[in-house]
Formats: structure tokens, C-alpha cells, sequence
């Protein structure tokens, strides 16, 4: 999927305000929080692991702060954002839960984006084919894969509910198109998904 | 780290030539009285010092608004010749500029990371080294002679309220950026915590809110050198031999630590200086002992003892921290955009200890940019990643610009 078309990206440049105070985590080369910083006059910061992605994010004129946050983010205090953003990253996570935990934390609201494993098309093909799918979503051979957290929104839901988080808002998408979701009816027609949750 | 790391061999590259395009060309030093009788500087030991002098050297030109200038912090070792081609090297009996550019050419000139066509870059030699600036090596007006032992424990915090005059004098009101490495950077930091006005940014590199007690060991351990050198005389040799040898070990020492284990491996590793057998011998008998005493003997040549202490001295004291509040408190008072880098194979500045800075920015909800560079170079990094650290110093000075 071309960067410069990706759906979240331009899903959250419209949901966050101008002016506001945006965490972008695993920021990748840092395009969207450029953008926001240059276009919305947010306030951003960044966190990413990988030191080439931070050094180009750098020079797409974000602040990064290299980190692997699946070491814990202790070093932003509570309520320090009004949006912590993490974009299909949580799959591939070693502590995924801890992670959500310290956004709910650390935003006044979050954003956070992943592939759907219900999608009708990624269950078709591990049904038909028997096989781990590869689709424009998990684009990778099981061996080759940085995902080993994969889910499905199901998954997903249950976990919000048992831990009294608020869905402010949703957002599916799949055949480039998106729409407010509609759960759960949609948790076979969605092949990503992006929710804005509170705590 | 993502990359695999292959260059192990210090870079061999050719230097930009007076008359390259990328290079600021033939520079002068310049000198400013910053403190006499009526205006000493006061020191944090509690001396107020006069006459003061700072050389300084600038390459590029001072807009009309006088936004553009970058302030260039030297290291230990560094003076104010941070780029192009010294044209005075002769009167002023500097022959070891005869053959290279200044210490950071790779980084200053016209579009290099400091883009000496964009930017007013100015460096200064710091209060207590021996290329200029008011040191030990000066006469002391009070008493005819040279200062030796005389002279003031200085502090990071003294050189930057100092080079705050400097910046008065050149009528700027605020840099663009202080940038330095390894104890340049710590003056990059000191910057930003006292004088938060007077900077936009501040660059800092391989450095940290201080030193640990490996380093304090270490500075320990090459002012014992020099200090025990029978040609030292309580600081007063410069009517006699100076205290070579202990210079000399002192900055053998030093070239330990600026290195690091896998540098040392690809650059030496256990080949004999001469042929493949053992000599038999106690003396130089393995690369890497001629190396460091190739570096101790050159280093003699152009550096005073007495700084070598005043300058380590200072390295060890600066704590940013301060002695109560804490880092955290401390960065409260930053106001300029940092971008710290620090190098994975650096054992001098470990990387956790830069990081420390910029988590003290966040917990102050301030924005930072923290890197941890892949480099096998060791602490010496600052000086050789040229080509990782230029693109991100270009982009950040030209966000702050």
C-alpha cells in the first residue's frame, strides 16, 4: 500500500484539532506527524525503536525520541497528550496490552490502528487454502512476518470491555474505502480497523 | 542495530581543500578582551578573573537580523579552529594546522551539516586550554609569570558564562544553535539550562548530564601522569622542559577510552608493529602501542599539561544535575529544541546517559529528538560519523532556522 494514499494517515490528520498535543508511537519515517506538526501545528513527539526510521523521521522534521516501547514508556507522565497514536503496531508488540495500557495512560485520548484477522478475505484464504494468508494487510510469509500478536477485532473488543475503556469512535476500512464501523456486523467486512479510545 | 556495522578502520578521506567549494577556506583567529579589571569574570570557585582573552574564529556571514549564528563547542583536545585552513599557523607557531583543516571540517562549511553559507558559524577556545584563550600558560599580571598552578579551577558553567560575552560582543542576541560533542556537548547542555534565552537549539552529541566514575578515574589517572612527571615543577616549567611523558601517558589514556573494543580490533587488533614473529623485546612491539604513542608524542607537540588538568578538571565537576534538585528539575528551565545523539559502541558517554537528558525533557513535557547511533568508532564517533550525523543535524538546524 502506497504511503502516501494510506487511509489511517489521512483518517487521523482529519480527527486531531489543530494546536493539539500529539504522541506518534512507532512513528516509522515519521510522514503523519510531520504533516500534523507542519500542517495542524500540532505539538509532536515521536517514539521509534529502529535508529534509520528515527534518523529519517529527523529529517522529516519530527522530534523522536529512539526507545523500544515495549520496555515501558515511564518517562511520560500521565495525561501528558491529548492523542497517543500507535498505527499497525500493536500486532507486532511483545507486550501489546502493556503498551495500550501506557497510551490510555499517557493520552487524554488514543488512536490506535490494526489489521482485522476476521477479515472475510484473510479466514477465506486460511480456510481454503489451509495456509497463513497473505493479503495487502499482513503482506508477509508466516517466516518472514514481524507480526506475532495477530488478532481479530473480536479479540479486540473483549479486551476493551473487560478493561472499562471507552470507544469514542471507529472506523473500518477495506477495498479503499472507509466508513464508521458497525460492530458487530462489520467484523468480517473489515480488513483494518482504527478506533479513538479513552480511559 | 539494523545495520551491519563494516567500516572498522578510522576514515581516510580527503580533506576540501582551501580553494573545494565545501571547504570555508583560509580562516583567522581573532581575539576579544572579555573581562578586565572593571568587568572580571566571575568564577564559580569564587575568583573573579581579569584580563580574559577568547580567541574565536567564524566562517559564513551574520544576516542583517542577526538570527543565523551557530555556536561551535570544542572538546578536551579542540580549540577554535573548527574548520578551513588556518593562514596564520605560522606566526602564530601552530605547525601541526599546516597539513589539516580545522577539528570538525567535515561538518562546517558551505552545505555541510553547519552550511557556512546559511549560517554564521562562530567557535571559541575555552578558558583554561592553551590555543589563545586565557590559561594557565599566560602571564598573570599580578605576579609577572606564567599562571601554572595559579590559575583558577574554571567550570563548564564559567566557559559558557564566558562565551555568553563573546556572543555579546558579536552583537547576537540569541544563536540559532550551540552545538558540540563529548564535553562540547556538555557545554551545548549547560547552555540550555542557564542561559535558556540566549539559544534556539542546542546539538548535543556523545555527551551527557556528566561523567561517571569510570571517566572521573580515568581524568584521575592521566593528571597523576603529569602531576608526577619530574619535569612538572609544581606547574612552573615553562622556562624549562615541560612535562612530556606525563602528557603523554595522560593522552594515551585518553585515546583508550575515545575508542572502543571492536575499533581497537579492526583498526590493530594483535598484529606486531614489525614483521609477524615476536621480537622478543619490551618496547613497541604490537600496533596498537605505537599508536598511542605516536598520539601521546604528537599530542605533546601542541597541547599544554596544565590545561590537560584545568580542562579534565572541569569535564569532571560539570553535572547538570546540580547537587539538590535533580536533571529532571533542571531541564525545567529549557526553552531551545535539543537533539541529542549518542553512539552505540561510546563507553565514555554510554548511550543510557545521554538518554537520561532526554527523558528529563519529557518528564518536563518538552518535545526532544534522542538517536542512538550504530558506530563501532567508539567515543570518537562524534568526530568520524560525519556521514550519519550531518543529514540530521542539517534537517534539525534547518527546523529551529
Amino acid at each position: 500500500m502506497a504511503n502516501h494514499e494510506r487511509w489511517d494517515h489521512c483518517l487521523i490528520y482529519k480527527l486531531i484539532e489543530t494546536g493539539a498535543s500529539v504522541l506518534d508511537l512507532g512513528c516509522g519515517s515519521g510522514e503523519l506527524l510531520g504533516r500534523l506538526v507542519k500542517q495542524k501545528q500540532v505539538c509532536g513527539q515521536a517514539v521509534e525503536a529502529d535508529p534509520r526510521r528515527v534518523a529519517e523521521a529527523i529529517c522529516c522534521g519530527v522530534d523522536v525520541y529512539q526507545k523500544d516501547m515495549d520496555r515501558g514508556l515511564p518517562e511520560f507522565k500521565t495525561g501528558a497528550f491529548d492523542y497517543v497514536i500507535l498505527e499497525k503496531t500493536l500486532q507486532v508488540l511483545y507486550q501489546p496490552m502493556v503498551v495500550m495500557e501506557e497510551m490510555l495512560r499517557i493520552g487524554k485520548s488514543c488512536i490506535v490502528t490494526f489489521p482485522n484477522f476476521n477479515y472475510r478475505e484473510v479466514v477465506g484464504t486460511l480456510t481454503s487454502t489451509g495456509r497463513m494468508p497473505v493479503t495487502s494487510s499482513l503482506p508477509y510469509q508466516w517466516y518472514e512476518t514481524p507480526n506475532i500478536h495477530l488478532f481479530t477485532i473480536l479479540d479486540f473488543l473483549d479486551w476493551v470491555d473487560e478493561h472499562g475503556i471507552e470507544i469514542v469512535d471507529g472506523y473500518a476500512w477495506s477495498n479503499n474505502r472507509s466508513w464508521p464501523v458497525d460492530l458487530p456486523a462489520d467484523s468480517r467486512e473489515a480488513e483494518e480497523l482504527l478506533f479513538v479510545l479513552q480511559k | 542495530m539494523t545495520d551491519p556495522l563494516n567500516a572498522v578502520t578510522e576514515k581516510e578521506k580527503g580533506h576540501d581543500l582551501p580553494d573545494s567549494p565545501r571547504s570555508v577556506g583560509w580562516t583567522r583567529p581573532e581575539r576579544a578582551l572579555l573581562a578586565d579589571e572593571d568587568t572580571p569574570l566571575p568564577l564559580d570557585c569564587g575568583e573573579n578573573l581579569y584580563p580574559v582573552t577568547v580567541e574565536f574564529e567564524t566562517y559564513g556571514k551574520l544576516s542583517a537580523a542577526k538570527d543565523n549564528a551557530v555556536f561551535i563547542l570544542h572538546a578536551l583536545s579542540g580549540d577554535a579552529h573548527a574548520a578551513g585552513w588556518d593562514a596564520e599557523w605560522e606566526k602564530h607557531k601552530r605547525p601541526w594546522r599546516k597539513d589539516r583543516p580545522g577539528w570538525w571540517d567535515e561538518m562546517i562549511g558551505p552545505g555541510k551539516a553547519f552550511d557556512a553559507s546559511r549560517y554564521f558559524v562562530v567557535c571559541a577556545n575555552l578558558l583554561g586550554s592553551c590555543y589563545g584563550t586565557t590559561g594557565p600558560w599566560e602571564t598573570n599580571p599580578r605576579t609577572g609569570k606564567p599562571y601554572g598552578l595559579d590559575f583558577p579551577v574554571v567550570t563548564v558553567e564559567d566557559w559558557v558564562r564566558l562565551h555568553v560575552r563573546l556572543q555579546d560582543y558579536l552583537g547576537i542576541e540569541k544563536f540559532l544553535a550551540v552545538a558540540g560533542g563529548s564535553l562540547g556537548g556538555q557545554q551545548a547542555l549547560a547552555w540550555a539550562i542557564n542561559y535558556p534565552d540566549r539559544i534556539r537549539s542546542a546539538v548535543i552529541m556523545a555527551a551527557s548530564a556528566r561523567i561517571g566514575a569510570q571517566g572521573l578515574a580515568f581524568n584521575a589517572v592521566g593528571r597523576e601522569a603529569i602531576l608526577s612527571d619530574p619535569c612538572f615543577h609544581e606547574g612552573q616549567y615553562y622556562q624549562h622542559e615541560p612535562p612530556r611523558c606525563g602528557l603523554e601517558l595522560a593522552r594515551m589514556l585518553g585515546h583508550i577510552t575515545y575508542l572502543s573494543q571492536r575499533s581497537m580490533e579492526g583498526k590493530f587488533g594483535r598484529r606486531f608493529q614489525n614483521g609477524t614473529e615476536p621480537g622478543y623485546r619490551l618496547n613497541k612491539e604490537f600496533c596498537v602501542e605505537s599508536y598511542l604513542e605516536h598520539q601521546g608524542r604528537s599530542f605533546v607537540q601542541r597541547f599544554d599539561a596544565n590545561s590537560y588538568l584545568y580542562l579534565t578538571r572541569a569535564m569532571d565537576y560539570y553535572d547538570a544535575a546540580g547537587t539538590g534538585s535533580g536533571l529532571e528539575a533542571a531541564c525545567s528551565a529549557i526553552k531551545a529544541r535539543l537533539l541529542l545523539m549518542s553512539f552505540s559502541s561510546d563507553w565514555l558517554y554510554p548511550p543510557e546517559d545521554t538518554r537520561e537528558v532526554a527523558k528529563a525533557m519529557l518528564a518536563n513535557k518538552k518535545p526532544v529528538s534522542y538517536i542512538e547511533i550504530p558506530s563501532d568508532y567508539g567515543h570518537d564517533a562524534f568526530l568520524l560519523e560525519a556521514d550519519q550525523t550531518s543529514p540530521l543535524v542539517a534537517s534539525f538546524l534547518g527546523r529551529c532556522d
